[in-house]
């Protein structure tokens, strides 16, 4: 290797290492975090919301061929809200739009994400994974209310 | 390097007849997953606002495009050019019996998955992640298909051996060296989906067994899906490395940069799958983050590539008579009509340029968060597989038909603008998805009904506009096909005007150091396969506690 290749290799490599440093950032300081192995709950087969105060939701989502179940959920601006995730059937897709939660529902399995809205207004799901021949008709939406 | 220029060696007719078949097969498929493509775009820009368009519904089409340009063509491709390498590298011919058998179980495997999908059985897309079910004999034809490329590989193995021991202290040469590697790769890959889809689906879709591990046959198809990525790449690499150097009019930068580059890759392009997965449950986020790290890994030796086919094309633009800092660019035969392998090549490596970054955004961990799944990612691969793989695969075949018909390439002012069309086209249409995609504009969805259409409730008009851009895009795509094919089909047809045989452009090196510990393929495999067990191991135990039971069939309708 010639002092050129030798350059651009520690280059290249210091890069991934500002890289690697950045998602490390995220995750301690802006506490940007990815869904874990969850083992603590068994998949459910219906959706329901729990309120158990009005600062802290817990939403059981059920996703199916080809709808979610709560189809409309209402919380109010700032609240925590835990968003447990399952499926009834096959592979879905959960995207809240404008928000960072991006998620997989697996049959079998149950997926965890905490999330607050900030800004009231009306959200929208789109199931993004393709799971049969309706696929392109499954949405729902979450209203957030100004307090 | 070993055996520079452009010496011819002439093959069997057997061996010769065969390569072609490999090449010409998939080729004509190929022209149903073009098609496919091109109405996609179509549907999701609302052009066709429709569940199906000449008999074939959105997602059936949806699965063949991927199916065949992305599985069935790169596979067969990989083994025709792998084929026609060992016979001119190694001066052996692969032993024509077996090199058969690799060609008809890709072939019967290929019919088999065929039948399903154009019968509308299989319409679950290139994933086939269950608990949808295909009919078996989709499975089954994936399965011949892999266990024909396997055949194809154990073929050349011993020409390998015997080369070595023939020339002690000599180098492998470079193409064979690639090659290789393409393959060892694919053997990482291909063990788990064969796993997967002989031990988990096939029984399942059979109605052997009722339940499957979801979770369990998602991981394991990504840790297949993400080396497979390197599968498509590496042919590619080969001819970068080996040939356009030398097309450009200059050498290879670096003879060992080229070894160093195929050794990392199969050590890193396996372990990583799981950077597809980041939002799925069941796996802790410490092997989240482990697999962002060795996804860092892999684009090590691309970074390296990058410079040094930049230095490659630098050397030969100042050959040409280039100077400047970068005024030399313009002294490359971007329009030379007998050079046109460099506009195919270059197209792609430009298109990687994109590929490559926007590849890095998507393993970057929590950045993973707000584009995955959406039209961010085709957006992504169209710049990587649709674009370099493509585009040298697509330019290899044109070449070895020429070389192994005796024909020259006809058409050839159309021919050199094929790669600049496509780059255009491809421009578009990922430029249209990965601003939508950043919308949150959901991938493998037909949009054209709900999303794009003015009138649907789920109406989002930022997304309607892209998708006329990905539409104009795709429109451009299919052109440069069309012109494609009129060259290849043309070519075909014309007189033959020489002896059929089997060359390519080969680069000297310009630093051409010894091997060194880049010599030997045994430990680079026994690294790669050491951090697959650390980095899957705990994957696999986190994916088996977190899953409480396993899943019937369903069918997409």
């Amino acid at each position: 290797m010639d002092r050129a290749e030798k350059l651009v290799l520690g280059m290249a490599s210091a890069l991934l290492v500002v890289f690697l440093s950045a998602t490390v950032f995220a995750v301690a300081r802006l506490d940007i975090t990815l869904p874990t192995c969850f083992t603590e709950m068994e998949p459910f087969d219906e959706g329901e919301v729990i309120e158990h105060s009005e600062d802290w939701y817990e939403v059981h989502y059920l996703a199916a061929m080809w709808f979610f179940e709560p189809e409309e959920l209402e919380v109010p601006a700032g609240a925590t809200v835990d968003l447990y995730l399952t499926s009834d059937d096959v592979l879905h897709g959960f995207q809240i739009l404008g928000t960072d939660v991006n998620l997989m529902a697996v049959p079998g399995t149950v997926n965890y994400k905490r999330v607050t809205f900030d800004e009231p207004g009306e959200y929208r799901i789109v199931c993004h994974e393709f799971c049969g021949i309706d696929h392109h008709w499954m949405a729902a939406t979450i209203t957030v209310a100004e307090r | 390097m070993e055996s520079a220029g452009e010496e011819r060696v002439s093959l069997t007719d057997a061996s010769r007849r065969l390569i072609l078949l490999e090449l010409l097969v998939p080729t004509v498929l190929l022209a149903f997953g073009i098609y496919h493509g091109f109405v996609q775009t179509l549907y999701r820009a609302g052009i066709i606002r429709a569940e199906s368009f000449l008999g074939i519904d959105y997602y059936q089409g949806l699965t063949l495009h991927g199916v065949i340009n992305a599985i069935v063509f790169t596979t067969m491709f990989a083994v025709a050019f792998g084929n026609a390498l060992v016979a001119r590298f190694l001066g052996r011919e692969p032993p024509v019996g077996a090199a058969w058998v690799s060609f008809a179980l890709m072939t019967v495997g290929t019919l088999l998955a065929a039948f399903a999908m154009f019968t509308g059985r299989a319409s679950i897309l290139y994933t086939f992640y269950p608990p949808l079910v295909a009919h078996p004999t989709f499975y089954i034809g994936a399965a011949l298909l892999v266990v024909g490329s396997w055949v194809a590989f154990f073929n050349w193995i011993p020409l390998y051996r015997s080369w070595r021991r023939e020339n002690p202290g000599r180098k492998t040469p470079l193409a064979i060296v690639g090659i290789f590697a393409t393959f060892v790769v694919w053997m990482m890959a291909t063990l788990p989906l064969a796993y997967e889809v002989i031990v988990m689906l096939i029984p399942w879709s059979l109605g052997m067994v009722r339940e499957i591990n979801v979770l369990l046959a998602r991981t394991l198809f990504w840790f297949f899906g993400h080396p497979l990525v390197y599968f498509w790449l590496l042919p590619a690499y080969v001819m970068y490395y080996v040939m356009l150097p030398r097309i450009a009019g200059g050498k290879l930068y670096s003879d060992f940069a080229g070894r160093l580059v195929f050794m990392l890759f199969i050590v890193f392009s396996a372990p990583v799958g799981v950077h597809h997965q980041f939002g799925d449950p069941g796996i802790s986020v410490s092997w989240k983050w482990l697999q962002t790290l060795l996804t860092y890994g892999v684009a090590l030796p691309s970074l390296i590539t990058a410079f040094t086919l930049a230095a490659s094309l630098e050397y030969a633009a100042r050959q040409n008579g280039g100077t400047g800092l970068l005024r030399w660019w313009t002294r490359l035969p971007y329009w030379d009509r007998e050079r046109w392998l460099f506009g195919y090549f270059f197209a792609g490596l430009f298109l990687f340029l994109f590929g490559g970054v926007t590849g890095l955004i998507n393993a970057s961990y929590s950045v993973n968060n707000l584009v995955h799944n959406t039209a961010w990612v085709p957006g992504h691969f169209h710049t990587t597989i649709a674009g370099p793989v493509f585009l040298a695969f697509i330019a290899m075949t044109l070449h070895l038909v020429s070389e192994l018909t005796g024909k020259p390439v006809r058409l050839k002012s159309w021919n050199v603008a094929v790669p600049y069309l496509w780059l255009l086209g491809v421009a578009l249409l990922s430029i249209g998805m990965s601003i939508s995609g950043i919308d949150g504009e959901p991938r493998r969805t037909n949009l054209g009904l709900g999303y794009t259409n003015p009138g649907s409730e789920l109406f989002v008009p930022q997304w309607a506009s892209m998708a006329r851009v990905v539409a104009a895009g795709g429109g451009i795509m299919l052109f440069a096909m069309v012109v494609y094919f009129a060259v290849l089909v043309s070519t075909l047809l014309s007189k033959r005007q020489r002896e059929p045989g089997l060359g390519f452009p080969v680069a000297e090196a310009y630093h051409d150091e010894p091997a060194g510990f880049v010599a030997n393929f045994r430990p680079w495999i026994v690294i790669g396969v050491l951090i697959c067990a650390i980095a899957y191991a705990p994957v696999l135990y986190d994916v088996s506690r977190a899953t409480f039971f396993g899943s019937p069939s369903y069918t997409p309708d």
